[in-house]
């Protein structure tokens, strides 16, 4: 049964306009998907005026910024490399996230076609179509990600040994070794202003 | 830090001598201290008025307690972080200008007259909500723990950062005050196939979660006030999602609408982020409860011993996203023996809780630890058990046990045990 509640006669319905504006996320079954598509050569025009001077012409980024592409057969080593291609689960988050979110400090200032064609040129970077692809809402739910598979519910409380134990106490362990020092990987910011507060 | 102003009583008592000793049985030649003997420039002149500061700041000397960031974490400042120090609090509650900050498109301005709440979705009647309708439902005041899911992310594969700050500072711990979200849902009427909720920010990063409808109709708070004030600017003015217990960034400040559906969004932040990537290549999903975690505070790299041998007081702080905090541990050897600390102060659920272990320090080395223990049993595991079951790249949720060495000086620093 539908939740039901004392009402207290507070707010107002919202009009079909203002849901509108608001409401466009998408979801990996579609729903929000707006009409529209957009190819892969599209993208890359939109993609080298508007992403590429922080994620790199090819989606390796610059700097800091999040790396696009690439990284496949990289989520075992050492140092992963998560990106669209390699890590992420569904393309929906991908249009989704580019409309609402991106450029970054232009955020929502993307058509729906850009959208599109951005979002078929990152698959493209990532080895995922060819350069004659055009993404279209119809075909769109078609598409699957490499990783998709790979993400599994929140298992902590099947895995966790240390639920229920009685922690030792007394005589834990017979001798303890430092092992890792921070003061000799030295990558703690210097605080000038520091001071100790009782001075003296 | 002391006072050189050239204005103390002090230094003007003191050049009169120097001039010619003119002043007869002055202070400065009684025996004893002279913050005792002399007289001091606040008890001799008067302090300022009532109206200086209509909206009081700490003290001079308090200017070093602050948030502080860390460059090389991030690609700007504007999707960064920063920390609370807590080596510098005490108690359970964070002062509103010292709660961390996490953006990802900076802090919105947001015009209180121009804020919308939107319900829409799987509900009876899609609604629209402004500031003052909102409050006025009835309220509900909550202390809880906002924890980022990466505190502490940076020490997965060793010791790295020197300061409790940096290590454990992505968190703190407010009275909200706010109404609850099933409340708001009420109004809407949620259908029976609504099972999740998506709140999302009005900021240009419009952050986006989904939620499970169990939780949003339990204890989470659609709240406009914190510590007894509006929400600052950087914690979601004129108001954010209170998801007690669970990941900070479900928490979405400045929040603009609700969403419900009959299935997840696996949005941007639940996919590429915040989800924790396994040794094996898989990664879990949805890993929102902030498991039992706890730190010392003091003495910590930031906050050496500085009195010396004797009485000695050990203090930090506990939480559980699964509860309250029911005990805590200390180790002044690196675990070989523990001791019961003392909790002082509310035990509130999903809340900080402030421990105290008091011991007499002989003046040799220490490796310290805490170790909580919550209300379901969980007891917070070593970083090694954690690094077993989940390898050195999952980068959020580490709730491992924080060692801090402390040599014969008193200094502290961030060390891994064996």
């Amino acid at each position: 049964a539908p939740v039901l509640a004392e009402s207290y006669g507070l707010g107002r319905e919202a009009t079909p306009d203002e849901v509108a504006a608001w409401d466009i996320d998408v979801r990996p079954d579609g729903l929000g998907l707006p009409e529209g598509s957009g190819t892969v050569s599209d993208g890359e025009e939109i993609y080298m005026e508007r992403c590429a001077v922080c994620h790199g012409d090819f989606g390796e980024a610059v700097g800091r910024w999040p790396v696009l592409a690439g990284g496949q057969d990289t989520l075992t080593s050492a140092r992963p490399v998560k990106t669209i291609g390699s890590y992420w689960p569904y393309l929906s988050t991908v249009w989704d996230y580019v409309h609402r979110a991106m450029p970054f400090g232009d955020a929502q200032s993307l058509s729906n076609d850009e959208t599109y064609a951005l979002t078929a040129y990152l698959m493209y970077l990532n080895d995922l179509v060819d350069e004659d692809f055009e993404l279209t809402k119809e075909n769109f739910t078609e598409i699957r990600l490499p990783n998709e598979e790979n993400f599994y519910p929140d298992d902590r409380l099947e895995s966790a040994v240390w639920k229920n134990r009685t922690p030792c106490m007394t005589n834990c362990k017979p001798e303890v070794k430092i092992t890792a020092r921070a003061a000799v990987i030295d990558v703690t910011p210097d605080d000038p202003t520091a001071a100790h507060p009782t001075g003296e | 830090m002391t006072d050189k102003t050239p204005t103390s009583r002090r230094n003007f008592l003191k050049g009169s001598i120097a001039a010619g000793g003119a002043l007869a049985a002055t202070p400065a030649l009684a025996a004893g201290d002279p913050a005792i003997t002399e007289v001091q420039p606040w008890a001799n002149q008067l302090g300022e008025g009532v109206d200086v500061a209509p909206y009081g700041m700490p003290s001079k000397y308090e200017a070093h307690v602050r948030r502080r960031d860390v460059p090389w974490l991030t690609a700007d400042p504007v999707s960064s972080v920063n920390f609370t120090p807590l080596h510098e609090l005490d108690g359970v509650i964070t002062p509103n200008g010292l709660c961390f900050e996490r953006h990802h498109g900076g802090t919105a301005d947001i015009d209180p007259a121009k804020y919308r709440l939107m319900i829409n979705g799987l509900v009876e009647k899609e609604l629209v909500f402004t500031l003052q309708d909102l409050k006025r439902f009835p309220r509900q005041n909550r202390a809880y723990f906002l924890e980022c899911a990466a505190n502490s992310g940076m020490e997965w594969r060793g010791a790295q950062l020197n300061g409790c700050q940096f290590t454990h500072g992505m968190i703190h711990n407010v009275i909200y005050t706010g109404v609850s979200l099933r409340t708001i849902l009420e109004q809407a009427g949620v259908k029976t196939n609504g099972k999740w909720v998506m709140p999302e920010g009005a900021d240009a990063s419009a952050m986006t979660r989904s939620i499970p409808i169990e939780k949003a109709l339990d204890d989470c708070l659609v709240a406009f006030a914190m510590n007894g004030e509006a929400l600052r600017p950087e914690q979601g003015y004129p108001v954010r999602l209170v998801v007690p217990g669970w990941e900070g960034n479900m928490w979405v400040k400045w929040l603009r609408r609700i969403e419900v559906g009959d299935m997840p969004w696996h949005h941007r932040e639940e996919t590429s982020k915040y989800t924790d990537l396994m040794a094996n290549g898989k990664a879990r999903r949805f890993t929102w409860e902030m498991d039992a975690k706890s730190v010392i505070t003091n003495p910590s790299p930031q906050a050496p011993i500085t009195h010396g041998k004797g009485h000695t007081i050990i203090t930090g702080v506990a939480w559980s996203g699964r509860g309250t905090i029911k005990e805590v541990h200390v180790t002044t050897d690196g675990g070989r023996n523990w001791h019961q600390a003392r909790i002082d102060g509310p035990s509130w659920d999903k809340s900080m809780h402030r421990f105290y272990y008091e011991f007499d320090w002989d003046g040799s080395p220490l490796l310290l630890q805490s170790r909580a223990v919550d209300s379901t049993g969980y007891v917070q595991p070593t970083k090694n058990e954690l690094r077993a079951v989940r390898g050195e790249n999952s980068i959020y949720h580490n709730n491992g046990i924080q060692t801090w060495h402390i040599n014969e000086k008193g200094e502290a620093e961030n060390v891994e045990i064996s």
